[in-house]
Parts: structure tokens; sequence; C-alpha cells
């Protein structure tokens, strides 16, 4: 996972979508163990208990489960992160649509143009 | 719950020129905690006072509940701003000396961390550098299973790399009953391990708060904040 904070945002809700991302991406597949606050913190250089705070808030949105000795995992439940990656999807999609407005380009004007470097990718 | 120091009416003056003036503080369990402030601030003084090392002009600092004395320094681990150790000594015998003088000292977690450092433990202390002076001082403080952790300008000597190490170490050894005091005015290095942050101007606490509490309602970082805050007030 890629820890990388900026400041000027409150960095356990740097951590939650840091982990909602390595979930969505795979690298946390559901059903897959999370390591301890204390490993975790470690790794991030954060303070454990802003690590915690973050994993808790994860277990209220449904996205980890458990939380006893036995450590928590990714939860297992289709409709949680189908829910989330709507929920994203839509967020980073109004974000991007304001952005192009700026510059006065309408959302379907950007849409070809994600359209077409997807096609690039999918090439190479 | 229950506070690890409480500071009343805290004052220190050093000629008739007040250090500290009238402070009051509580600091709460399992926190780390930022004591920020520029320059002259009182944070050097502060924290000899809570380890011992001061004695105020007027007003009280108790650790635990215990007043300043041979157990509150039992339950104090503190970090100097410079080196204090004998420079003829070889780092073995300095952690002797913490295993004769601490008896919550912990020996083989210094050992772990100046092997993970790669410090040689029967080098002299004056053969090393400046930096791995800072670093074997920094094992030996936070070695001891302490209640209260001062650390004086931890990170200031050394390179970012020995910093990051030394933010590190301090997360790593985080106990939820012990409380890490912290003073810097490296603020962009520390601020993500902090919990809470306390500003100290002209012997005040001036504004105290949590960091993420800041960057929700603000937008801005410690480093920002502290920059806006100190750029209004004079003589700094």
């Amino acid at each position: 996972m890629n820890w990388k904070f900026s400041g000027d945002r409150p960095v356990y809700q740097q951590i939650m979508e840091n982990i909602r991302g390595a979930v969505l991406r795979g690298e946390l597949p559901p059903g897959g163990k999370i390591p301890s606050v204390r490993d975790l913190a470690a790794a991030a250089q954060v303070n454990p208990n802003t690590m915690q705070r973050a994993m808790t808030e994860l277990e209220r949105e449904g996205l980890l489960v458990g939380g006893g000795t036995s450590g928590r995992t990714v939860t297992e439940n289709p409709e949680v992160l189908e829910e989330m990656k709507e929920r994203i999807l839509e967020e980073l999609a109004r974000e991007c649509a304001e952005k192009f407005m700026v510059f006065g380009i309408t959302p379907s004007q950007a849409a070809r143009l994600l359209l077409e470097l997807d096609k690039e990718k999918e090439e190479s | 719950m229950e506070e690890v120091l409480k500071a009343t009416g805290l004052t220190k003056r050093y000629h008739g020129n007040p250090a500290l003036d009238g402070l009051n503080l509580e600091l709460p369990a399992g926190k780390i905690i930022g004591l920020l402030g520029p320059n002259g601030s009182g944070k050097t003084t502060f924290i000899k006072i809570a380890a011992g090392l001061l004695t105020p002009t007027a007003g009280e600092v108790t650790i635990c509940g215990e007043k300043i004395g041979p157990k509150s320094k039992a339950l104090v681990s503190y970090l100097p701003d410079r080196t204090c150790f004998s420079k003829q000594r070889k780092v073995t015998e300095l952690l002797d000396f913490f295993g004769d003088f601490y008896t919550d000292f912990d020996r083989q977690r210094a050992e772990q961390m100046l092997t993970a450092l790669g410090i040689d433990p029967d080098a002299r202390f004056r053969t090393l550098s400046k930096g791995t002076q800072e670093k074997v001082q920094l094992v030996l403080t936070m070695s001891r299973r302490a209640r209260l952790y001062l650390l004086d300008e931890p990170i200031g000597g050394v390179d970012p790399a020995a910093r990051d190490y030394i933010l590190n170490t301090i997360i790593n050894n985080y106990d939820p009953s012990a409380t890490v005091l912290i003073s810097t005015h490296l603020i962009s290095d520390v601020e993500r391990v902090l919990d809470e942050f306390l500003f100290l101007y002209q012997g005040k606490v001036i504004q105290k708060g949590e960091a993420d509490a800041v960057r929700e309602e603000t937008g801005k970082s410690l480093d920002e904040l502290f920059r806006e805050v100190f750029k209004c007030l004079p003589n700094c």
C-alpha cells in the first residue's frame, strides 16, 4: 500500500481512502486479513490512535468486520463492496465534472476522451 | 480520564524574565502530544521542570498525581535537547548505567533497536557522529517503560531518514497507558504522528487541540496553522 499523506486533511480520512482503494483494486481481497493496528501504524508511520480511529470508522461503514482478538478482515458481503464502489465512483465523477467545468469542458466532451484513453490502454 | 501530567499556575523567571507565565496544562494518558512554539516560548523550561531539573518560581507540576521528586522521576523518561552522557563510555556501558539507574529499563529492547540502527554496542560514545549519538540517546530514553516521555527536540540534529526512524521508534513504542510529549519546531515532520498539539507562546498555552480536528475544521496542516498563529504575534 502506498502511504502518502497531505497535511491539510484529517489523516484518518486519508487512511480510510487508502484502505478502500486497496480493497477495490483487489490488493486486500474480500475475507482477507487486515494487519494489526500497531503494524499498520508502523507501516504508514502514523499515530496508532489515528490508525485505530480509521479502522473503527471502516468497521462502522461495514467494509471491515471483526475487530476482536482474531483481528479484522475485509467484508465478504458483495453488497457493501458494490455500494462503496458506486459511492466512490459518483464522488470522483462529480469532482471531475466540476474541474472540467472550470475550463468550460462539458462532461460529455470529457467522457469521449476518457473512452479513448480506455481504448488506448486496452490496446497497449 | 486520569491525567499523566498536570501543571497549575506554573511560573519560572530567570533574573526576573518570565520563561513560563502562569501555565496551566493537563496531559491525558495514551496520547502523542506536540509541544510547539517559537524559540524562547518556554518549551525547554517546561520540560526541564517536569523532568525535575529546574524548580519553578511559582505553581506546581504533578506526574500521575505525584509531586516532582524521586517518585515522579521514576515515572518520567526524559530526552534532553543536548547530549548528557560521558563521551568516554562505550554504548554497552551506557546500557549498564541505564539498567542500574532505572528499574523500568528494558535492555533487550534497547539492544534490538541498536542492532536495527546498525550501531556497534562496543563503540565509544565520542567516536559516534552527532546524529548517531542522538539516536543512542533516544533508544535509551524510549527503552524505559515510563508513563511519560518528555522528548526535547528529538529530531533537531538528524537527517531526514533518521527522523523517520525516530518517529517510527516513537510509534512502535506506543503504549496506551503512557504519554509522549514532543517539543519541536519542525512541525511538518512530526505532525502526522501527533494526536494533540499545544501552542506555547511567552510561557503560556495560547492554543491547543486535536491535530485531525484542526485539519477537518480549517483544511490546514498544523504547520500552516502554526505559521498563521505566530505570524500575527510580535517578537517572534
